[in-house]
C-alpha cells in the first residue's frame, strides 16, 4: 500500500500556512452535530478535547485513571522548547526546526518538524493565558534556560515540574468545556479496542475499571492521545499503566505502526536495586553539568566503597572517549557508554548495573552549599530512594527508558491510514524521527492538540455524514463481544504465574536484546522467544477475581497481552533497520571510535509496518523521507 | 540491605459494603522497597495463595501524578515528611512493625475497593471556576503580559498541588479547604485570573460545600500532612476572596445580561 | 430587600461564610471578656470603685446603655454558637468512617476541644447569669449600700459572698481554664477566618492569643482565690 503523506506543496516555511488557508471549514451549526471520541487526557489529549469543544464538535474524553489531570506528562521535569526568541540569542523558527530534525538524526518527516517549530510560539502564549506560572525574572518577563545541549536559551519551565504545570493549564480548559457541556469525561475508563465500519474508525470500545462494564462508544471520528510503549521493557520511567494497548489495538484493525524500535534511553536514573523493583526513577541530567562518571577500571574493586577506590584507579571513561563533550556527552553516547563499561563487568552496586556520578571534586570547588543550591532537591530525591546521600558518596546511575519515538504512522493532517483515526502525542511517529530532543516533548503533545488538529479534523470530517454510525451497528456488537470474550478467557486460565512476573519476564527479554545496544543475533533470539513467552502467557497467567468489579490485575493482564504481541513487531522492527540511528543502534553499524552509522540510501525511510493476522509476518510499507531544507549531516560529539 | 518482617492491617472493602481490617503478614520486605512496592509483594503472594490482591490507586510512582493515596500508621502518605506514598520507602520501618494501612477516609471520597477511592469531587470542584476562560488561538503574546517573579513564584507554590486529597485525609473534619485554596489561589493571585476571580471564588467554594466536606478549623494538620508543603496561608487567601466576593455579591449591582442585536 | 437576604443568606449557608460570623462574633465576645475582667478587677481597688462601676453600667444611657450590651452579646452569643453547632455537625457529617489509627501531627489539643470547652463556657454563663445578675436561689440582689448619696446594688458584697462558697468558685476556675483553652485556639484562628494572617503576623497572633488567654486566666481567678483561699473581703 502507498503512503500519501498529504504534506502541502510550496516553500517549507508556508506549508502551515498554505494548509490552513486550504483546509476544509465546516459550519458552526454542523460542528455541534459531530461526535469525536478523545482517548487519552494526557497534554495531546486534553487540550485537543478542550479545543475541539471550544470550537463546537461534541467530544467524549476517555482516560483510565481517576482524573484527567494525572496522565504520564504530568511527569516530566525540565521544560518546553518554543522558538520565542526571547533571549535575543538568535533563536528562530527556522533553527527550532533544523534542531529538531538534525536531533532526530534526520529520521522525522520535514514538513511535520517544521509546523511543530512555528506554533511552538502559540504554545507559551496559550499556556501564560491559562495561569501556568512558567518561570519568570525580576522584570516579569519569562525566563529561559538552555537544555539539552542545545546552544540557544529556548526552554520554558516551570520549577522541576513543567509536565504538572502545562497538564494542569490544558486540565483547566478541559475543565471549563466540561462545566459548560461540550466534553464529556470518562475518567477510570480504558479503551480495550478500537472499532472501524468500512474501513473508517468509527467508535471504541471501553471497559469501565470501577464496575467492569463493557462499552462502546461511536463517534465521527476518534483521536488517540495514548502515550509510548516504553512500558514493553517493565521498568522504565513511565507511569505503571502506560500501556500500548489503544495503538496496538489500532494497529490490529489495519492502522500501521511506523518505526517502533526508536526508544529514548534516559543516562541519569536511579539504578535498579532488586528483583521487586517497580519503576525506574529519571533525575534531571543537569546533573552531569557538575558530576563526573566513573566506573572502576578493575573488576574486582567494584564491591569496594567509592572512597577506598584511588584516583588511579578510577575510569572517568566519557571524559577518556569523548574529551570535548565529556560529561555531557549526548543521552544515548553516554548510555551506551554506561552500558559498556557495565558489560565489561564494572558496574556497581546491587546487579553491578550501575555507574558512579560523583560529585566530590564539584563540592570540593564550589562548596557543598553550592551544589545543594543547585541540585538539592535531587539529592534528596535520591537518598529518599536509595538511603545514600550525594554529598557523601558517589550517586550510582545507569540508564533507563524514557521515551518512545515510535508510534501509528499519521500524515500531515494526523490522521492514520485508517480513514478518521487521527493519532496525537507521544502515540504517534511523525516529529522526533530516531530520537527526540530535551523539552520537545510537551511541545508536541500542545502542538498536535491545541494547534493542528482543531483545524485538519474537519479535513477528514466534511465528508462524513455525522451520526450516521451508532453503537446499533453490528461491527459494535461484535466489537463488545470479542472484548467480553478476552475477559472471560483471562478469568479463566487460572494458571500459577501472576501477570506481572510475564511482565518482568518479558520486559528483561526486551530490554536485554532491544535496549541500549542490538544485535541481529540477539534480536532474533528475542524473535524466536516472545511468541514461546506469549504462548505460556495464555495458558498460565493467573488473574484473580471477576469481571465485573474492579481489578487491577485483570487491567494488567489486557495490557501485558497487547505488549506480549507488541514486544515482537518492536524487535522486528529492530531486526530489519540495518543502521544506527539515535535511539536504535545496532552494534553491527557503527564507526570504529564507536559512533552511530547511519544508512541514508538505504534506510531513509519510515517503516510503517501492516498488520497481517500473523504477528511473525507483518508487511512493511516504507514513506521515503525527503529532506528539502536539512542537510544530512553525521552527527559528532567528539 | 536488609528485609523486614512486617504486620500489617490492611483495610478491605468492596464498593458500598461495609469494610474490615485484614490482618496480612509481610515477612522478607527488602528495605530498599517503596511501600507501593511492599504491596505490589504482598498482592504476589496473596494471588498465589488464590486470594483477592489489595486495590490500590497508583500510577507514576515518582511522587507527581497524586494517585496514590493510603493513611499509613493514622498518617497520609506515612510518616515521612513530604513524601507521597509512592515515594516513602521501607527503610522508613523496622522489622516487627505493625503498619496500618486505610484508606482516605471522608464522605466525599467513597471507597471503591480496599483503599481505592473515588476523588471526582476535586475534579468537580475545579469545573466549577478552576480555570481561566480563554480560547485556544486567542491570547496575546505571552511576554505582553509582565508578571512580577515574586508574584510568579507564588502561584507556582500553590501550583504543585498534586491534587492527591492527603489534606481531606489528615484533617479531623475531612476539610477540602487546602487544596481549593490552592487551585483557587494560583488563579487568583495571578492578572490572568482577575476577571473571573470572584465567580471563581464563589462557584469553587460552592461546589465543595455540596460535595460533603467538613469546613477548616485552622489546625493546619493539612499543611502537615502536603506531599508538597502547600501553605495553609492559600486558606487565609481563599477566606479573604469569598469575604469579598461574597460582599460584592451581595451588595454591588448587577449588570444587565448582555443581549442579542445585529 | 430581598436580593441582598438572598445574598446573606447563601454566604450564612456557606461554610466559609459561617465561619466569618464566628470569627467576628468571637473577636466581640473576646472584646467583652477583656472589658468584663478588667471591670472586675477594680474589686482590688476596693468597694467605692467596683460599686460605682457597677452602678456607671446599670445607669449608662439611662438604664438603656446596659440593654443594648446585653442585647448585642446575646446576639454575638447566639450567632457564635448556632454557627459552630452547625459547623461542627457538618464536620462530623464528613467523615462517616473512623479511621482505625488516626494521628494529629501539628494541631494542639486546645484546636481540638473548642466545640466542648465553647459548650462548658455556654453552661458556666447560664450558670454565672443565673448566679449574679439574675440572683437566681439567693438574696444577692437585695445587698444595697450608698455611694455619695445614692442607694446602689453593693457590688462588692455580693462577689465576695459569691465566692465564699466552694462549689461557685470550682466552677467558676474550670470555666476560666477552658476559656484560656479556647482563645488559646480562638483569638490568632479568627485573624485566619477573616483573611489577615500572614506568615510574619501569624506567629505573633498566636503570642497574642496565648497571652491574651493568659492575662484572662489570671486575671479571672485572682477574684475567686483571693476572696475564697486568702480571705480577701471576707
Amino acid at each position: 500500500m502507498s503512503l500519501n503523506s498529504n504534506i502541502p506543496s510550496g516553500p517549507m516555511g508556508m506549508k502551515w500556512s498554505k494548509h490552513k488557508q486550504d483546509s476544509k471549514l465546516i459550519n458552526p451549526k454542523n460542528k455541534r452535530k459531530f461526535t469525536v471520541l478523545v482517548v487519552g487526557s494526557g497534554l495531546a489529549g486534553s487540550s485537543a478535547a478542550a479545543t475541539l469543544s471550544e470550537l463546537g464538535y461534541k467530544v467524549k474524553c476517555f482516560c483510565f485513571q481517576d482524573s484527567a489531570r494525572r496522565a504520564h506528562s504530568i511527569a516530566a521535569q525540565g521544560g518546553i522548547n518554543a522558538a520565542k526568541n526571547y533571549q535575543n540569542d538568535g533563536d528562530s523558527v527556522h533553527r527550532l526546526f533544523y534542531d529538531t530534525v538534525k536531533g532526530g538524526d534526520f529520521r522525522a518527516r520535514e514538513a511535520n518538524v517544521h509546523r511543530l517549530a512555528e506554533v511552538s510560539v502559540n504554545i507559551i502564549d496559550q499556556c501564560v493565558a491559562q495561569g501556568v506560572p512558567f518561570a519568570r525574572e525580576y522584570g516579569g518577563m519569562l525566563a529561559n534556560r538552555s537544555f539539552g545541549g542545545a546552544q540557544v536559551s529556548r526552554t520554558f519551565y516551570a520549577r522541576g515540574q513543567t509536565g504538572q504545570q502545562l497538564l494542569l493549564g490544558a486540565y483547566s480548559a478541559l475543565n471549563k468545556e466540561i462545566a459548560s457541556g461540550g466534553v464529556k469525561m470518562y475518567p477510570r475508563t480504558e479503551m480495550l479496542d478500537l472499532v472501524t465500519v468500512d474501513g473508517h474508525a468509527k467508535g471504541i470500545v471501553t471497559r469501565d475499571l470501577v464496575t467492569g462494564k463493557i462499552e462502546s462508544h461511536a463517534g465521527d471520528a476518534v483521536l488517540l492521545c495514548t502515550g509510548g510503549y516504553g512500558n514493553v521493557f517493565y521498568l522504565s520511567t513511565n507511569a505503571m499503566g502506560c500501556n500500548v494497548t489503544a495503538t496496538w489495538r489500532a494497529h490490529r484493525k489495519g492502522a500501521f505502526f511506523a518505526n517502533p524500535c526508536y526508544t529514548q534511553i534516559h543516562p541519569t536514573c536511579i539504578p535498579v536495586s532488586g528483583d521487586y523493583q517497580s519503576k525506574l526513577t529519571l533525575m534531571s541530567e543537569s546533573l552531569r553539568n557538575d558530576g563526573r562518571v566513573w566506573v572502576p577500571k578493575k573488576k574486582e574493586d567494584c564491591g569496594k566503597a567509592p572512597d577506598q577506590i584511588p584516583e588511579a584507579d578510577r575510569d572517568y571513561y566519557l571524559e577518556r572517549k569523548y574529551p570535548s563533550f565529556g560529561n555531557l556527552a549526548p543521552r544515548d553516547i553516554s548510555s551506551r557508554a554506561a552500558k559498556e563499561a557495565c558489560d565489561d563487568g564494572r558496574g556497581v552496586g546491587p546487579g553491578g548495573r550501575g555507574v558512579y556520578l560523583d560529585f566530590a571534586e564539584a563540592i570540593g570547588q564550589f562548596g557543598a552549599k553550592t551544589i545543594a543550591e543547585r541540585y538539592g532537591n535531587l539529592f534528596d530525591m535520591y537518598e529518599r530512594i536509595t538511603g545514600e546521600s550525594a554529598y557523601k558518596r558517589p550517586m550510582r546511575i545507569y540508564p533507563a527508558v524514557h521515551y518512545t519515538m515510535g508510534g501509528l504512522w499519521v500524515d500531515y493532517n494526523l490522521m492514520s491510514n485508517l480513514p478518521g483515526l487521527h493519532v496525537l502525542g507521544e502515540a504517534n511517529f511523525s516529529d522526533h524521527g530516531a530520537n527526540r530532543l530535551g523539552a520537545s516533548a510537551l511541545m508536541q503533545g500542545l502542538a498536535d492538540g491545541y494547534f493542528v488538529i482543531p483545524t485538519t479534523i474537519a479535513n477528514y470530517l466534511v465528508n462524513e455524514k455525522p451520526g450516521s454510525i451508532t453503537t446499533e451497528h453490528p461491527e459494535f456488537k461484535k466489537a463488545v463481544e470479542n472484548c467480553t470474550a478476552q475477559t472471560k478467557r483471562f478469568l479463566n486460565i487460572k494458571g500459577k504465574r501472576s501477570v506481572d512476573s510475564f511482565h518482568r519476564e518479558l520486559g528483561l527479554l526486551v530490554w536485554d536484546k532491544c535496549g541500549m545496544a542490538r544485535t541481529k543475533e540477539g534480536l532474533t533470539e528475542a524473535i524466536n522467544r516472545i511468541p514461546a513467552l506469549r504462548e505460556e502467557f495464555w495458558q498460565n497467567v493467573n488473574v484473580p477475581g471477576s469481571g465485573d468489579f474492579t481489578n487491577p490485575e485483570l487491567e494488567k493482564a489486557g495490557r501485558v497481552a497487547d505488549f506480549m504481541e507488541f514486544a515482537e513487531l518492536l524487535c522486528l522492527d529492530a531486526r530489519h533497520r540495518e543502521e544506527s540511528c539515535g535511539g536504535h543502534f545496532r552494534s553491527e553499524h557503527q564507526y570504529p571510535d564507536g559512533e552511530a552509522k547511519r544508512d541514508d540510501e538505504n534506510f531513509s525511510y519510515a517503516a510503517a509496518w501492516e498488520y497481517t493476522g500473523n504477528l511473525s509476518q507483518p508487511i512493511l510499507n516504507k514513506e521515503p523521507l525527503a529532506f528539502e531544507e536539512v542537510h544530512l549531516a553525521v552527527r559528532s560529539y567528539k | 540491605m536488609s528485609q523486614l518482617n512486617l504486620h500489617l492491617k490492611v483495610w478491605r472493602q468492596n464498593g458500598s459494603q461495609p469494610g474490615h481490617f485484614q490482618d496480612i503478614d509481610a515477612p522478607d520486605i527488602p528495605d530498599h522497597a517503596s511501600f507501593l512496592e511492599m504491596m505490589d509483594i504482598i498482592n504476589e503472594r496473596l494471588i498465589s495463595k488464590g486470594e483477592d490482591p489489595v486495590a490500590f490507586d497508583h500510577d507514576c510512582r515518582e511522587g507527581i501524578c497524586g494517585a496514590c493515596s493510603m493513611q499509613i500508621n493514622g498518617v497520609p502518605h506515612g510518616p515521612a515528611k513530604a513524601t507521597t506514598t509512592c515515594q516513602l520507602h521501607m527503610r522508613k520501618f523496622r522489622t516487627g512493625d505493625t503498619i496500618w494501612v486505610e484508606p482516605f477516609r471522608a464522605r466525599a471520597f467513597p471507597v471503591l475497593k480496599d483503599l481505592m477511592i473515588d476523588r471526582g469531587a476535586f475534579d468537580r470542584i475545579q469545573q466549577a471556576g478552576g480555570f481561566v476562560t480563554v480560547r485556544t488561538g486567542a491570547p496575546q503574546d505571552a511576554n505582553a503580559l509582565p508578571i512580577g517573579k515574586e508574584v510568579a513564584d507564588a502561584a507556582m507554590d500553590a501550583a504543585e498541588c498534586i491534587g492527591c486529597g492527603a489534606c481531606v485525609a489528615a484533617c479531623k473534619n475531612a476539610s477540602a479547604m487546602l487544596f481549593v485554596s490552592a487551585k483557587a489561589g494560583q488563579l487568583n493571585s495571578l492578572p490572568q485570573g482577575q476577571p473571573e476571580k470572584d465567580r471563581r471564588t464563589l462557584g469553587m467554594v460552592r461546589q465543595m460545600d455540596k460535595e460533603g466536606f467538613g469546613n477548616c478549623t485552622n489546625q493546619y494538620e493539612c499543611e502537615a500532612a502536603c506531599p508538597k508543603e502547600i501553605s495553609v496561608r492559600w486558606i487565609t487567601k481563599l477566606n479573604r476572596d469569598y469575604a469579598v466576593a461574597s460582599l460584592k455579591d451581595a451588595l454591588g449591582n448587577s449588570p444587565k445580561e448582555a443581549g442579542g442585536g445585529d | 430587600m430581598s436580593a441582598v437576604f438572598d445574598s446573606l443568606s447563601r454566604f450564612y449557608a456557606s461554610s466559609i461564610g459561617k465561619k466569618i460570623l464566628v470569627a467576628l462574633t468571637g473577636l466581640i465576645l473576646f472584646g467583652f471578656v477583656v472589658g468584663h475582667m478588667i471591670g472586675n478587677l477594680l474589686i482590688f481597688v476596693g468597694r467605692d470603685a467596683i460599686n460605682e462601676y457597677g452602678h456607671m453600667l446599670q445607669t449608662a444611657l439611662h438604664g438603656g446603655g446596659v440593654w443594648i450590651a446585653r442585647i448585642g452579646l446575646l446576639v454575638a452569643v447566639v450567632i457564635h454558637i448556632v454557627a459552630t453547632i452547625s459547623l461542627t455537625r457538618a464536620n462530623r457529617a464528613a467523615r462517616l468512617t473512623e479511621y482505625g489509627q488516626h494521628k494529629a501531627q501539628v494541631s494542639s489539643t486546645s484546636s481540638r476541644i473548642m466545640i466542648w470547652s465553647g459548650l462548658t463556657i455556654l453552661a458556666f454563663i447560664v450558670y454565672h447569669l443565673l448566679h449574679f445578675t439574675v440572683h437566681a436561689g439567693n438574696d444577692y440582689g437585695t445587698y444595697k449600700t450608698t455611694l455619695e448619696g445614692h442607694t446602689v446594688h453593693d457590688v462588692y458584697r455580693m462577689v465576695i459572698a459569691g465566692f465564699s462558697w466552694f462549689p461557685a468558685v470550682l466552677f467558676y476556675i474550670i470555666a476560666m481554664v477552658l476559656l484560656t483553652s479556647h482563645l488559646s485556639h480562638g483569638f490568632s484562628s479568627l485573624f485566619q477566618t477573616l483573611g489577615i494572617s500572614t506568615d510574619k503576623s501569624e506567629p505573633l497572633f498566636k503570642k497574642l492569643g496565648y497571652l491574651f488567654a493568659g492575662l484572662i486566666l489570671v486575671g479571672n481567678c485572682s477574684i475567686p482565690i483571693a476572696i475564697y483561699f486568702f480571705g480577701y473581703g471576707r
